[in-house]
């Protein structure tokens, strides 16, 4: 019983080290006077402010669009990646995964500094140049999610379709895909949150005026704290937790445990 | 539900890339855009909204913490920029170089709004006035808490040796100002090259670090305002907006002297948009934008209309507009050669690193 | 054939690693091992035994290690007590503690900035108790404290999924035999859960090692970690052959220990998840 009550204790005070800064934010989003400290009041004013603030509101669209199109492409390539791989012998894997895994052990500053100096080279920086450092770090992950289910897979089915007539596409839309998708659908998961969470590579990989939610706020940051940005932290702590409960309780997710 | 979610996710990535495509993601050349580089927390947000509005032109603009960053971010060469704000010895530096285009004052009819002492002022790095147009202009001072401090010792810098105020002191995050600082207590000139003085220099700020609580830029006006530190190395402009939030603030530029700068506009050899460059230097200096952006920044301003009509309690405050006296006692900054520079950015980096 | 055909799938990936992965890799090799006008030179990188570089390296390394122990010593004994949850809570319970993983990285780091300053939350409550108060910020204290915060989701993780993995009948099993739960832990459980614990460990002391933007906030320019230096190298020196040395020494450095790290455990980092 004693342990069990030190226990529930542990739990407690981390769950208290994990909230308590995001309680903290939250409040003071509503807080009608810019002190830390004092509370003057609640307000929605700095809502208000966040809303009209044209570029929080442009680095929140860059940010989405970002993280969506290059989780969408690194999946897209990352899937076909895995069906080649998958397809190798041995030694090409083992060659194959080594390579893969050099975006996922570099440090992001270095990876981030190797592509800005590829880029000064021969590009300008600009979003674009965002997107394709983005989709550079994404692609590993696809691969290390889509790989596995792919080895699971089944192939006899799929060899006896082809033997039976079907077009090799065909074959792989109704056997390959459905065993695969999880694996295709936590990858591009995956990569939009490392995406979505990404500072170092967008730092040195941005063109002026570009800003993701994370260079807008540590630039922000640099110059002070102002309370929109408690604001910002409330609005994107409720969309990740409904995002989070929707896919981790909502109808579908039930029926896969 | 996720057989659905996908393919929703999955179409609004790829409506949204034409989007992008036509919108110019790199957005390369697209004539109606200025690429503008300011310090941080130089110009008042709404401006930008305003000067889009009226021509159409998209401002995309990008900020930069110390000159040494500005000079970096500009000749890494990945960025056009069209129009540089920073400070005098910086564009010293670029004119030298040859990075510096000849600005048409003709196509920049409201600038006959700046007071011509500030254009003078900036022959020092600019001789010939062709290049620079004077922003703004202040001293380097320090920025106290009349509760947390001594008034009667702060009219030198040695206050910020003072182990009474071990944890309190805000020192300035960029080279040139923080060594300046430590030459003017050692009675050198903060142009000095010699190895030796800069040593004495540095020895100085090392043995200041323990006292330190934070070396920073922009943040120390909300620190000061926060009252989480006694006293902060600043910019006049910085210490003029402080004092309006936090009556227990006040300034003062020490006895030894200090820096007198001013931050001009440039355009750069890399430009591609001049015409808007112009443009947007007219509409800064247009009167109603000026006071805009000076009641923003709380800096000295050079255009005349703009100081004339500011409450008499204002013009007065020698906190933004330093008077004569003071700025008799202070040094402009002066580009120094590439091996000082080296030599200097070493000796930072040490004082960074120091225990 | 077939086979080859389907082999053909990877050739984008494999464009696309060359052209984004290898070229800049080759680039920053370019850049670190010639001088400004393009002369051979190893100056670049054999400046990392510069006294102050030297520093930043072990500054960074004391403090990755810190957070890696912390985030561990923290991490463990959770993600015990989380498996022992059972059924529906137990998906909620993790969930909890996972969820400010997805927060923005840089609001965590605000996050803390505000608690730990000065005339924050942290010291107001303490100085309404009559306690002294905390001056962390601007310390390398605070950016330890602020990583474990940051990081601390990717130890539990992967700790807790090879918790999960355990078998119930191996415990119950050596139970019967006469197995303490002390010994059960050292032979079943540590053993078992050491896979998580390498990815754990590599998920954390990597971007500890090689942060900047932490330090940069919340050390109040006090603290140089080895990313600040390769940063201002970069941002503030214009300098990009020695950020490009240092770079290139950091890479190598990740890369070797990670294999050391690897070598002493049976599976790779790939469970990440």
């Amino acid at each position: 019983m004693l342990k069990k009550s030190a226990e529930r204790m542990y739990l407690f005070l981390i769950f208290l080290f994990l909230y308590l800064p995001i309680i903290v934010l939250i409040v003071l989003s509503f807080n009608d006077s810019k002190s830390k400290v004092q509370w003057g009041g609640f307000t929605l004013r700095w809502y208000q402010r966040l809303f009209s603030s044209s570029s929080m509101m442009e680095a929140f669209g860059t940010t989405i669009f970002v993280s969506l199109a290059s989780a969408l492409i690194a999946t897209l390539l990352g899937t076909l990646a895995a069906l080649g791989i998958d397809a190798m012998k041995k030694r090409g894997q083992a060659i194959m995964m080594g390579a893969t895994n050099i975006p996922l052990l570099n440090a992001d500053i270095v990876t981030g500094i190797s592509m800005m100096l590829l880029f000064v080279r021969f590009m300008r920086l600009g979003l674009n140049t965002v997107l394709i450092a983005h989709i550079t770090f994404n692609i590993p992950y696809v691969i290390l999610n889509v790989l596995p289910k792919l080895k699971q897979s089944n192939r006899t089915t799929y060899e006896a379709a082809l033997d039976l007539g079907a077009t090799p596409f065909y074959a792989f839309y109704k056997i390959i895909w459905p065993q695969i998708r999880p694996g295709v659908f936590s990858g591009f998961l995956m990569a939009m949150t490392m995406s979505l969470d990404d500072f170092s590579v967008t730092y040195f990989t941005k063109g002026a005026g570009i800003h993701t939610l994370s260079t807008m706020i540590y630039t922000e940051m640099r110059k002070g704290i102002r309370p929109e940005m408690y604001a910002l932290s409330t609005i994107l702590f409720l969309i990740a937790l409904v995002l989070l409960l929707f896919m981790n309780f909502g109808p579908s997710a039930r029926k896969e445990e | 539900m996720k057989k659905r979610f996908f393919p929703f996710l999955a179409l609004a990535a790829i409506l949204a890339l034409p989007f992008c495509a036509l919108s110019g993601c790199g957005a390369k050349d697209s004539p109606n855009t200025l690429t503008v580089l300011n310090y941080g927390k130089y110009m008042e947000p709404e401006v930008l909204e305003m000067f889009e509005e009226e021509t159409g032109i998209k401002v995309e603009y990008e900020e930069y913490v110390t000159p040494e960053n500005m000079y970096t971010k500009y000749r890494a060469g990945a960025i056009d920029y069209d129009l540089i704000c920073t400070s005098d010895y910086m564009v010293g530096k670029l004119i030298q170089e040859g990075q510096v285009l000849e600005m048409d004052f003709t196509k920049i009819p409201l600038s006959e709004n700046l007071d011509p002492a500030y254009f003078e002022f900036s022959q020092s790095f600019d001789p010939e006035n062709k290049y620079a147009m004077p922003y703004f202009f202040g001293t380097v001072g320090i920025l106290y808490n009349k509760q947390m401090v001594d008034e009667s010792k702060v009219d030198s810098w040695n206050i910020l040796w003072d182990e009474d105020y071990s944890g309190q002191i805000i020192m300035a995050d960029s080279v040139r100002d923080s060594f300046m600082v430590a030459e003017k207590i050692l009675g050198y000139s903060l142009n000095t090259t010699d190895e030796k003085e800069l040593k004495e220099a540095q020895d100085l700020l090392i043995q200041q670090k323990p006292l330190v609580y934070s070396y920073l830029v922009d943040e120390a006006q909300d620190e000061m305002i926060a009252e989480n530190a006694a006293m902060a190395v600043v910019y006049s402009g910085e210490a003029g907006y402080a004092l309006e939030f936090n009556e227990n603030l006040a300034f003062s530029v020490p006895k030894e002297g200090s820096n007198m700068w001013i931050d001009s506009w440039f355009i750069p050899k890399t430009a591609k948009h001049i015409e808007n460059a112009e443009k947007f230097l007219n509409f800064l200096c247009r009167e109603d934008v000026s006071m805009l952006n000076f009641d923003y920044v709380y800096y000295a301003t050079p255009n005349v209309k703009t100081k004339a009509s500011l409450d008499p309690e204002i013009q007065e405050s020698a906190t933004i507009f330093p008077p004569t006296e003071i700025l008799e006692n202070c040094e402009v900054l002066k580009p120094l050669d590439d091996v000082s520079n080296t030599n200097l950015s070493i000796l930072w980096k040490e004082v960074k690193s120091a225990d | 054939m077939r086979n080859l055909k389907r082999q053909l799938l990877a050739g984008p990936y494999l464009l696309w690693m060359a052209g984004f992965v290898l070229l800049p890799v080759g680039v920053i090799l370019y850049y670190a091992i010639t001088t400004t006008s393009g002369q051979f030179t190893m100056f670049n990188i054999t400046s990392i035994t510069a006294s102050v570089h030297l520093k930043a390296l072990l500054l960074s390394l004391k403090l990755a290690l810190a957070c890696t122990i912390i985030c561990l010593a923290l991490s463990y004994p959770l993600a015990m007590i989380l498996n022992k949850i059972k059924g529906k809570k137990s998906s909620l319970v993790v969930f909890i503690f996972i969820l400010p993983m997805w927060m923005n990285f840089m609001l965590r780091i605000l996050a803390w900035k505000m608690l730990l300053s000065n005339n924050g939350v942290i010291n107001t409550v303490l100085g309404y108790f009559g306690l002294p108060g905390l001056d962390v910020l601007n310390t390398p204290s605070a950016v330890v404290f602020c990583m474990v915060y940051d990081f601390l989701p990717f130890m539990i993780l992967p700790i807790y999924n090879a918790m999960t993995r355990i078998e119930k009948d191996i415990i119950e099993a050596a139970k019967d035999l006469g197995a303490g739960s002390v010994t059960i832990f050292f032979k079943i459980i540590l053993p078992l859960t050491m896979s998580g614990v390498i990815s754990g460990i590599i998920m954390v002391f990597v971007p500890a090692l090689t942060s900047f933007a932490i330090s940069d906030l919340l050390g109040g320019g006090k603290v140089l970690l080895i990313g600040n230096v390769i940063e201002q190298a970069f941002m503030q020196e214009y300098n990009w052959n020695l950020g490009s040395g240092l770079s290139l020494v950091l890479m190598v450095f990740v890369i070797a220990s990670m294999a050391l790290m690897n070598s002493h455990g049976e599976e790779g980092s790939a469970g990440i998840c």
